[in-house]
């Protein structure tokens, strides 16, 4: 749905974003992380055709960032970081103005205005000065604004910064109902936020895209060895016979013992072999009670990828 | 079309959503009326003396011109008082849109930078035909208490609506330029003042320049609207110097939409 290839932009002499490459699936939603002046505002800006790259190219939804900008504009809905606000309209005139220039018809205003305030959830206050809501509102009648015309490709910049908690949780609810209907892109640089709802990941830092992966394979990538612990219900040998086939262990030890039937075992692998060790205890009619896996969280790769090296 | 009309409203509604248009309004009518009793009362004071003075010598009174001796200066009036208050009309248009970072909805919605600039510099003419209104209550008044020439009433608000939307097109392209209204202010009356008295300079200079000075200066060609004349040349002058605000404008807005 959006390719990105090669993506440089300098501001001045700067350099803002250097070779971005990416690419999103329809109907999915992508994080794109990074923190503070990363460059994801700068590649937000340059999808939704605000402005363009110093070199590079982009399609989104098929159309060419450069040819066919005002195809785009009509397909995408944008939430910038700073919501674009006329701060001395209500919100029902401030949403209708945009439906307006985005081109929905004079009939479909009214219904389309609804959709949108329903979606935000701000119908108790359709009849308020934008200027006088507080700052969740405002993110939110930003949110509905990017929704107006039922754009098939919604691009969310850094939507949660500045709410509070519980305003926090409610937008993250908004968005991952955009899932399926919408192709969107959220930016943010709270890692929680994007292993919460996002499926792929993209992560960037200083200008470069240092990795781009599902949540999961992500974490896997990283954690090299990976450790799982077992509760089973048997015991050692016939345990010991059970695993025996599975040649991509590497290491398998029993921990203290619980009681007589029951054994921890901790198994180390480079690969991703839990449906392999769930069968094996099955199908030798022991019984698994527990089988978990300690992973990297996202937090750490992150800090990981920032700080250090690429990876490979 | 729409999407112009769109952005006309818009604009014209958000004129009366800060208190500065109602100040501005106030003012505007304030001044323009202050200036009309003035004219008006010195006027009755000439004829009166006028028709005394024939009494005394036993002749008969001349007759007082009223669009000679009123209206014709009433319109100068306006026009002077027009030069010091558009720029506070034309400061918001389009500072405000960068000021709040609107900007960054317009340009990534299908509406286009010729769009925006014509509905904006429609709205920002709409409001000064809404500050004309009250000058024209005033002037009905000689109409019921004399008989005043229609016509030149009439072509002196036609003089009005181009001079206005020529100050209009010049404050535009200053608030494109800036997000800070009060630079656009005083921006686009300077150079609206710039454009007014450009033609005095021509006294000094050569034949060629001044008639050049001449032609560009934005007064000169409303004298004619004052005295009653229509005369298309004049016309034609306001439309091609709109016209040149506007492009302007408009490729301030397109060249500020790719510089972020
Ligand atoms: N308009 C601009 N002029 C100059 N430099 C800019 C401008 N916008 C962003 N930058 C710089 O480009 C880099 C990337 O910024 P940005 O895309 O806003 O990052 P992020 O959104 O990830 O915080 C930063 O170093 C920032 O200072
Ligand atoms: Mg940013």
């Amino acid at each position: 749905m959006i390719d990105v290839k090669g993506l440089t932009r300098y501001y001045g002499e700067k350099r803002a974003i250097s070779d971005v490459t990416f690419h999103v699936n329809k109907g999915e939603i992508l994080g794109l992380l990074g923190p503070n002046a990363a460059g994801k505002t700068t590649t937000m800006r340059i999808l939704t055709c605000y402005m363009p790259p110093t070199s590079g190219s982009a399609k989104v939804g098929g159309y060419d960032i450069f040819d066919e900008s005002l195809e785009i504009r009509k397909i995408t809905g944008y939430l910038p970081e700073n919501p674009p606000l006329y701060t001395d309209m209500t919100v029902d005139d401030y949403l209708t103005f945009v439906s307006k220039i985005k081109g929905v018809e004079k009939k479909r205003i009214k219904s389309e205005v609804d959709t949108v305030v329903e979606k935000a959830s701000i119908g108790d206050v359709r009849d308020r000065i934008i200027g006088k809501l507080s700052k969740g509102f405002k993110q939110r009648v930003g949110l509905a604004q990017s929704l107006i015309n039922n754009p098939q490709i919604v691009i969310l910049d850094e939507p949660t910064v500045g709410l509070d908690p519980k305003q926090i949780i409610e937008i993250r609810q908004l968005i991952k109902n955009l899932k399926g209907d919408h192709t969107v892109i959220l930016s943010s640089h709270i890692l929680p936020e994007i292993e919460q709802t996002c499926e792929r990941v993209v992560i960037i830092n200083e200008g470069k895209v240092v990795a781009e992966d599902t949540v999961e394979n992500l974490t896997n990538r990283l954690r090299g060895v990976q450790r799982i612990t077992l509760l089973i219900e048997g015991n050692e040998d016939s345990i010991k016979q059970a695993l025996q086939p599975i040649s991509d262990i590497q290491k398998l030890d029993f921990a203290a013992k619980k009681d007589d039937l029951i054994r921890e075992v901790v198994v180390e692998s480079e690969k991703d072999i839990r449906k392999d060790l769930a069968k094996a205890v099955v199908n030798n009619g022991l019984g698994l009670l527990e089988l978990s896996t300690e992973r990297f969280t996202l937090e750490e790769i992150f800090l990981h990828l920032t700080t250090k090296e690429e990876v490979a | 079309m729409r999407a112009t009309l769109a952005i006309f409203q818009k604009e014209f509604k958000s004129f009366f959503y800060s208190p500065i248009a109602y100040v501005i309004l106030a003012l505007f009518t304030a001044l323009t009326g202050v200036f009309f009793y003035l004219y008006l009362s010195s006027f009755v004071e000439a004829s009166f003396m006028d028709t005394i003075r024939a009494q005394q010598y036993g002749m008969a009174p001349q007759k007082f011109n009223v669009n000679l001796m009123l209206i014709r200066p009433y319109f100068w009036n306006i026009a002077l008082i027009s030069l010091f208050t558009l720029p506070t009309i034309t400061m918001r248009l389009y500072s405000e849109e960068k000021r709040l970072g609107t900007v960054e909805l317009l340009y990534t919605t299908p509406i286009t930078p010729t769009q925006i600039v014509l509905g904006k510099f429609l709205a920002g003419v709409a409001f000064y035909v809404v500050l004309l209104i009250p000058t024209m209550f005033f002037q009905s008044l000689l109409f019921i208490y004399g008989d005043p020439e229609f016509l030149p009433v009439l072509s002196g608000y036609i003089g009005l609506f181009f001079l206005g939307s020529a100050f209009i097109s010049v404050g535009l392209f200053i608030s494109t330029t800036t997000e800070n209204q009060i630079i656009a202010a005083i921006g686009g009356f300077g150079l609206s003042l710039l454009l007014w008295v450009v033609g005095w300079g021509a006294n000094f200079a050569s034949s060629t320049i001044k008639s050049v000075l001449g032609y560009i200066s934005i007064i000169n060609h409303f004298e004619d609207f004052a005295q009653g004349v229509v005369d298309t040349s004049h016309i034609a002058y306001y439309l091609l110097f709109c016209f040149i605000g506007l492009y302007f404008s408009l490729k301030m807005v397109e060249s500020v939409k790719w510089r972020a």
